[in-house]
């Protein structure tokens, strides 16, 4: 590699002069061409910056919804239907915002699931994992909010559900409800306000947290499908012997990755953009009636799981409890995790049996999440809900005496 | 340099460094939290919200015996059964199947804490949204409704997650609600009725 802060300066002019105000050439330098990452990374590394790309689709959709959507309990509905028929090109922004929002999740999944399957959470990325985790609450906020804003019925009645959980919370829950809303019902304002942190807050919150989550995995950089710790092998010139620079390698391999997904992402907005009524669904295009409730109510799928915890527990307060600590569940597995190991790859089998039950059940919850509530799925409910939280609760066990093998010193490459 | 270090030639008062720095922190809380307040209460029902949300008055001469009316206030569905007799005299025998047969652990007003629910054991009042996670509740008065199987004694049923109601709004028993539906503060004026009064203070709830 030629040394970049020579090379600009021996070229002087422009860059020359920009440099000495701005540090562009050091920070490419820094931060992408000497930052070495694994080499071993395989298909599970591309979902981060495939985060990235649909944080930026949905601000740029986002940004041009917003110029013909109009927030209030009279017009939202009306102008959503008028973006769809009336504005030009209006129905394909929205549905890559709408796509969009799903496709974040899908990415978000497999992204965290990476981190799951390779131990990334664990020393010394605890706080990388922690401000991730906290990027996939506002983020589910955000979703939340963007879900209302149609204001068709489907948005109403699931504002009402979701608003009213925090109605379960002793003593202030009635208060907190009114408070929520700004009105007595799910109301005007409570589509106003929605808006305002859909737009603005929460974007602003989204993008602060994903400049903390890089800057938390510039510090000690990417763990990898070994979970071996590249830096604690340098070469001569004092980088790591199993790494490469992120640029232009990783840049290179994540456009390839960024093109597979916008084809996946183009087949979707083009061909089925309420994906069964799984994107978007079928309630929702009929405007928000505060007199009528639709037949069967539920959340988008990837809220599902939690969905389905809720309805799986006989007892309502029990219930709410139990959902957000579903959620809240994955911001203690750094703690909980007590394996010497990191991989997957290098643990014994009582892991790897714990993982799949994990799987199982998430992936059976969020089925579940989509059926009504009655007979079978319930039962069925209550099994999966159990298991999902003996995988947290049992994990500080299971992983002290699960038979580990031994990790190798450099990373396992193919090339 | 010019020399302004005070170590030299005295000795820091870490005591005093300390009530000057707790005493700073303080009064900025206390100034955070005083410039917060606005923002937090202005999430609060807003005053034209407050206004629409005024007692409503329903003229219950229209509403005929065994039939319901559903009316709004503030933002709620109000459901008004004029019950008959029958419905009225069948009530006690739903006890052993319900949850919360007092409603002692159920919101009402103290005047409607009672086996009817109500003031008038003819007019039941009650706020239509399900105690569980506030979907509707839909009206099955006909006793072994089709739908709802042989032992059905007539009341209301929720579409969303299944919770079942009796025709004092009582809980039934297997439902996931766990609370009977909720009793809006009302009071008779003749023949009409208005919700959003209490009888006894006379003022708005």
């Amino acid at each position: 590699m030629a040394n970049a802060a020579e090379g600009p300066a021996a070229k002087g002019g422009f860059r020359v002069w920009l440099n000495k105000r701005l540090p562009v050439d050091e920070f490419v330098q820094n931060q992408l061409v000497g930052y070495y990452a694994p080499k071993n990374f395989n298909v599970w590394y591309f979902f981060g910056s495939l985060a990235l790309v649909v944080f930026v689709i949905q601000i740029v959709t986002g940004i041009f919804l917003t110029m013909n959507y109009k927030p209030g309990a009279l017009t939202a509905f009306d102008s959503v239907e008028y973006i769809m028929r009336e504005v030009e090109w209006g129905w394909l922004i929205r549905y890559m915002h709408s796509t969009g929002a799903s496709m974040f999740f899908i990415v978000v999944y497999l992204h965290m699931y990476r981190a799951l399957m390779y131990g990334s959470y664990k020393a010394p990325r605890e706080l990388l994992w922690l401000i991730g985790m906290f990027t996939y609450l506002a983020l589910m906020a955000e979703a939340f909010f963007g879900y209302v804003l149609p204001w068709g019925n489907m948005s109403f009645w699931g504002a009402q559900v979701i608003v009213n959980l925090f109605g379960t919370i002793p003593g202030i829950g009635p208060g907190l409800v009114e408070w929520i809303r700004g009105d007595y019902g799910i109301a005007d304002a409570t589509l106003n306000r929605f808006f305002a942190l859909h737009v603005i807050a929460l974007p602003l919150a989204l993008a602060l947290l994903i400049v903390l989550h890089l800057v938390a995995l510039r510090q000690n950089g990417s763990n990898n499908p070994d979970g071996v710790e590249i830096k604690s092998k340098l070469g001569a010139n004092g980088k790591p012997l199993d790494g490469i620079p992120f640029h232009p390698y990783y840049t290179l391999k994540d456009l390839v990755g960024i093109g597979v997904f916008l084809i996946g992402f183009a087949i979707v907005v083009f061909f089925v953009p309420t994906f069964g009524g799984l994107f978007l669904e079928k309630p929702n295009f009929e405007p928000a009636n505060a007199l009528s409730t639709p037949e069967h109510i539920a959340p988008v799928w990837y809220f599902t799981p939690y969905y389905a915890i809720l309805r799986a527990v006989p007892d309502q307060r029990l219930g709410a409890l139990l959902m957000g600590l579903a959620v809240l569940a994955f911001l203690f597995l750094p703690w909980l995790d007590r394996s010497p190991v990191k991989s997957t790859r290098y643990r014994g089998w009582i892991w790897k049996l714990a993982l799949a039950v994990f799987t199982v059940s998430f992936l059976a919850l969020m089925y579940l999440g989509l059926m009504p509530a009655e007979g079978l799925y319930v039962t069925l409910a209550r099994i999966f809900t159990t298991a999902y939280f003996a995988f947290f609760v049992l994990m500080p066990f299971y992983t002290r005496i699960d038979p580990v093998k031994a990790v190798p010193e450099r990373v396992t490459y193919h090339a | 340099m010019a020399e302004i270090s005070v170590t030299d030639d005295q000795e820091v008062d870490q005591s005093r460094r300390r009530f000057l720095t707790a005493a700073t922190v303080a009064t900025g809380v206390v100034g955070t939290g005083f410039a917060i307040t606005p923002f937090i209460k202005s999430w609060q029902p807003s005053e034209r919200a407050r206004a629409l949300g005024a007692p409503v008055e329903v003229d219950l001469t229209k509403v005929e015996p065994g039939q319901m009316v559903i009316v709004s206030w503030r933002k709620q569905a109000i459901y008004i059964v004029h019950r008959t007799p029958a419905m009225v005299a069948a009530l006690p025998k739903n006890d052993s199947n319900l949850k919360d047969p007092t409603s002692a652990d159920s919101d009402q007003p103290a005047y409607a804490k009672n086996e009817m629910r109500s003031i008038k054991p003819d007019y039941l009042v009650l706020i239509g949204i399900c105690t569980h996670l506030g979907c509707l509740p839909k009206q099955h008065f006909e006793r072994g409704d089709a739908a709802l199987g042989a032992d059905w004694p007539g009341g209301f049923f929720c579409p969303c997650h299944g919770s079942r109601f009796d025709l004092a709004g009582r809980v039934m028993s297997g439902s996931p609600a766990s609370k009977n539906l909720r009793v809006p503060p009302y009071e008779f004026q003749g023949d009409t009725l208005v919700i959003g009064v209490d009888p006894q203070q006379k003022g708005v709830a």
